[in-house]
């Protein structure tokens, strides 16, 4: 993560302490760090004056907060009713077949990491799978291995 | 307000320019569905071939007019001609069509959709009669995919802000009154009546009383909010003024989903304009009213859409719902009155206030007046986003504006996961919060899931529960225990491992979580399968007792063979096999070894789609007793 290098403190200092900060103080973080580290929890905890569990309850009752380092890139499938019907799920056993991964995990070199999105809105083109910023549309598996053929 | 008039003014002057530029504009749609169909190239091909041809042009990025399945979107304005829409985009098109039109003034017919406003263009059609737009009355989408979202200017000229003008001069009490006799139901899905809503906010005592925009929009296959936003984003913040002023909130949140990060944008973007135009904060257009606005991004929790869940999530707290009443407009967001409505409800209130209640009444049907926006998606020929009036019967969105399906048609989802799945016996079912509720689905937030006959509706009915199970905030046991429950039935139901009784376990199970659940999450989750249980009960009897999945989708039921006398021997299916299940030397048939095949479809998409091969792979469903 390019800016990794901010200090807890210095994202902490933009929200008050109150409980009402907690979601937007993991948002902030995971958008810095890349994800929410033991470290992270213990120092929002602190911060709030909150125990650590219950910031770790809030922050895994949300499927937007990862636990585990994510890869230089991130892959998210779509799994939306449209990209349902339209072959989404295959798409998901291709990426977990071919790198050996789950969703959620990263593969061993680091080089992606696969998750499941509930919709991206994008439906009127599925089925869909994002790749760090960009949306592929109407992909098939054939689409697909070339399409991750071009990350480095 | 005189400042505003003075800000009217110089708007419609911005706008007016727009009609018969000096210079040739040029608008591209680049909500979320324009990017992902190709935008961002077009944008990059669009800029060359200007800085190529040496000829001055204004680019404008607009949002989505809702037809996705046209996009990328190109308009263009020059030469005193009226703005003229093209579609299916790409890079070298724009190209061809930007270097015909500026260098030779002539207009390509190629992929010409048609042309806006009111002066035509010699053998183009009005882009209003295109197919899918045709059948549509549109209010709340009225600006959407033509004005830059970005520029508040665009939105003030096309009536902007005049809806909060005119409330600013009624009483808070006479705001309510319009909307109730509008007859405004809440566009969530539950189609609460707003002005009800609003009354009860308005009269319980309080130091201090919050509105919250839901664009939590969890819905999966559902996208009326992002578009919307995208596209408009002041159309609800106008909405949002007219509200608090209303019920007499200070405070607004917009808690929106993170997965929207253009949505985010275009908010934040608008918020900063409406700051410099002193339309938010205190005094607002030199009023009493004061009113401030929040971005909160949801964290990715389908339950955060339920009004207590949603206020828990902005409080801090895991998104866990909790029992009514009371209701929020008596005690919300930290214990005060609060109203929640949602995007839609929020972009059609600045309508009203403008036209007024009557206005408004002339759309839709007794009990359920104006329109209501839809995606429409699936296995249909045009999808993408309409607004219709209520009351207009399904077979019209579906064929008429959608264009019908390739294959027969099967049936369609409404209402998301906590919908039904519609059989076409009841295509002539007009949409209202009743008839829907009637045959045993919802409104809901507006999706529409077209099915045809490669769609099979056990498969549909496990992905929603899987949806739901997964979603459960685990608070209440029916929805916890029982969704879990009813999955596992459904996956047996696919696998070929379940037997005949499977089918009333599921269905009293089905109606004890509709039944007993705290949420509307649980309380509707069922819903999809009671419904395919109802209209379609013959192909659980299928899967169950012939191991036959008719829409040849269920893996287990379903085996993939290589027609011989069709297959080229070309070999594009050996390589892309994952499993080395098929063999077979160039130029002659190749074998498939049904072991060793993982049913993962690679090789029938190659089969199919590959201009060598011959269409030779083949999946069957064999009936077994």
């Amino acid at each position: 993560m390019e800016s990794s290098n901010i200090s807890f403190s210095e994202i902490f200092k933009m929200y008050p302490v109150e409980e009402g900060s907690l979601i937007p103080l993991l948002q902030t973080s995971q958008a810095t760090y890349g994800y929410i580290s033991g470290e992270i929890v213990e120092a929002i905890a602190g911060y709030l004056k909150m125990t650590e569990s219950q910031v770790f309850g809030v922050a895994s009752f949300y499927s937007q907060f990862r636990f585990t380092e994510p890869g230089r890139h991130s892959i998210s499938v779509c799994l939306g009713t449209a990209c349902h019907v339209s072959g989404g799920a295959t798409l998901m056993e291709t990426f977990e077949r071919e790198m050996n991964i789950k969703p959620g995990e990263c593969t061993p070199d680091k080089k992606f990491d696969l998750n499941r999105v509930a919709c991206l809105g994008c439906c009127a083109l599925a089925p869909v799978v994002k790749i760090d910023n960009d949306i592929h549309a109407k992909v098939n598996i054939i689409k697909l291995k070339e399409m991750w053929g071009r990350y480095e | 307000m005189n400042n505003f008039t003075k800000l009217q003014k110089k708007s419609s002057v911005e706008w007016n320019a727009l009609l018969n530029p000096e210079e040739p504009v040029i608008y591209l749609g680049m909500a979320s569905c324009g990017k992902a169909a190709g935008a961002d190239k077009v944008k990059q091909a669009i800029l060359n071939t200007l800085r190529e041809i040496d000829r001055p042009a204004k680019l404008i990025e607009v949002g989505c007019i809702g037809t996705c399945y046209l996009e990328p979107i190109m308009d263009i304005t020059a030469f005193g001609n009226p703005r003229v829409s093209f579609g299916n985009v790409d890079e070298k098109f724009a190209e061809s069509i930007i270097r015909k039109y500026l260098l030779d003034k002539e207009c390509h017919k190629g992929k010409v959709l048609g042309y806006l406003g009111s002066k035509s263009f010699d053998g183009i059609p009005g882009l209003f009669e295109q197919p899918m737009l045709k059948s549509q009355i549109r209010i709340v989408t009225k600006n959407c995919g033509l004005i830059d979202p970005e520029n508040i200017n665009h939105y003030i000229a096309n009536d902007g802000y005049k809806g909060l003008l005119n409330a600013l001069e009624k009483t808070p009490d006479e705001v309510i009154e319009e909307i109730t006799i509008a007859g405004l139901r809440g566009r969530g899905g539950a189609g609460f009546p707003t002005g009800i809503k609003w009354r009860t906010c308005r009269n319980t005592q309080a130091d201090k009383k919050y509105l919250i925009c839901n664009a939590d929009e969890g819905d999966p296959g559902a996208f009326m909010n992002r578009l919307l936003i995208e596209s408009d984003p002041h159309a609800v913040l106008e909405g949002m003024l007219i509200a608090a002023y209303a019920i007499g909130a200070t405070q607004g949140y917009i808690y929106i989903r993170a997965e929207y990060p253009l949505a985010i944008v275009r908010l934040q973007h608008a918020l900063k304009q409406m700051e410099e135009y002193g339309l938010i904060g205190k005094r607002i257009l030199g009023s009493k009213f004061s009113f401030d606005i929040k971005i909160k991004e949801g964290a990715g929790a389908f339950v955060c859409g339920e009004e207590t869940s949603l206020i828990h999530s902005i409080e801090g707290k895991r998104g866990m719902p909790r029992t009514r009443p009371p209701f929020p407009a008596v005690s919300g967001l930290h214990e005060k009155p609060t109203v929640i409505n949602n995007v839609e409800t929020l972009g059609t209130v600045p309508h009203i206030l403008r036209n007024g209640s009557k206005w408004y009444r002339q759309f839709g049907v007794e009990g359920n007046f104006g329109t209501k926006t839809f995606s429409l998606v699936g296995k249909i020929r045009r999808s993408g986003l309409i607004e219709v009036p209520l009351g207009t019967p399904l077979r019209k969105i579906i064929f008429d504006i959608g264009g019908g399906t390739q294959k027969p048609f099967k049936a369609v989802q409404t209402g998301g996961p906590s919908g039904g799945c519609i059989p076409k016996e009841l295509l002539d079912t007009p949409v209202t919060y009743e008839t829907l509720a009637s045959v045993g689905s919802i409104m809901g937030s507006g999706g529409l899931i077209v099915m045809d006959q490669d769609t099979c509706v056990v498969d549909v009915a496990r992905y929603f529960l899987d949806f739901i199970q997964k979603e459960s905030c685990g608070k209440c046991t029916p929805c916890r225990v029982g969704t879990r429950h009813m999955v596992e039935i459904l996956e047996k139901i696919c696998h070929g491992e379940a037997e005949a009784e499977y089918l009333d376990k599921l269905e009293s199970l089905a109606r004890l979580v509709k039944s007993t659940s705290l949420c509307g999450l649980g309380q509707t989750a069922p819903n999809p399968v009671l419904t395919t249980l109802r209209y379609f009960r013959p192909e659980y009897v299928e899967h169950i007792n012939e191991y036959y999945c008719p829409a040849l989708v269920c893996n287990a039921l379903i085996e993939y063979t290589v027609i011989k006398e069709k297959c080229t021997g070309c070999q594009r299916c050996v390589s892309v096999c994952p499993t080395g299940a098929i063999t077979g030397p160039r130029s002659e048939p190749h074998n498939l070894d049904i072991n060793k095949c993982i049913k993962c479809r690679a090789c029938y998409d190659v089969c199919r789609f590959d201009a060598i091969a011959g269409n030779a792979i083949i999946i069957t469903s064999r009936k077994e007793e």
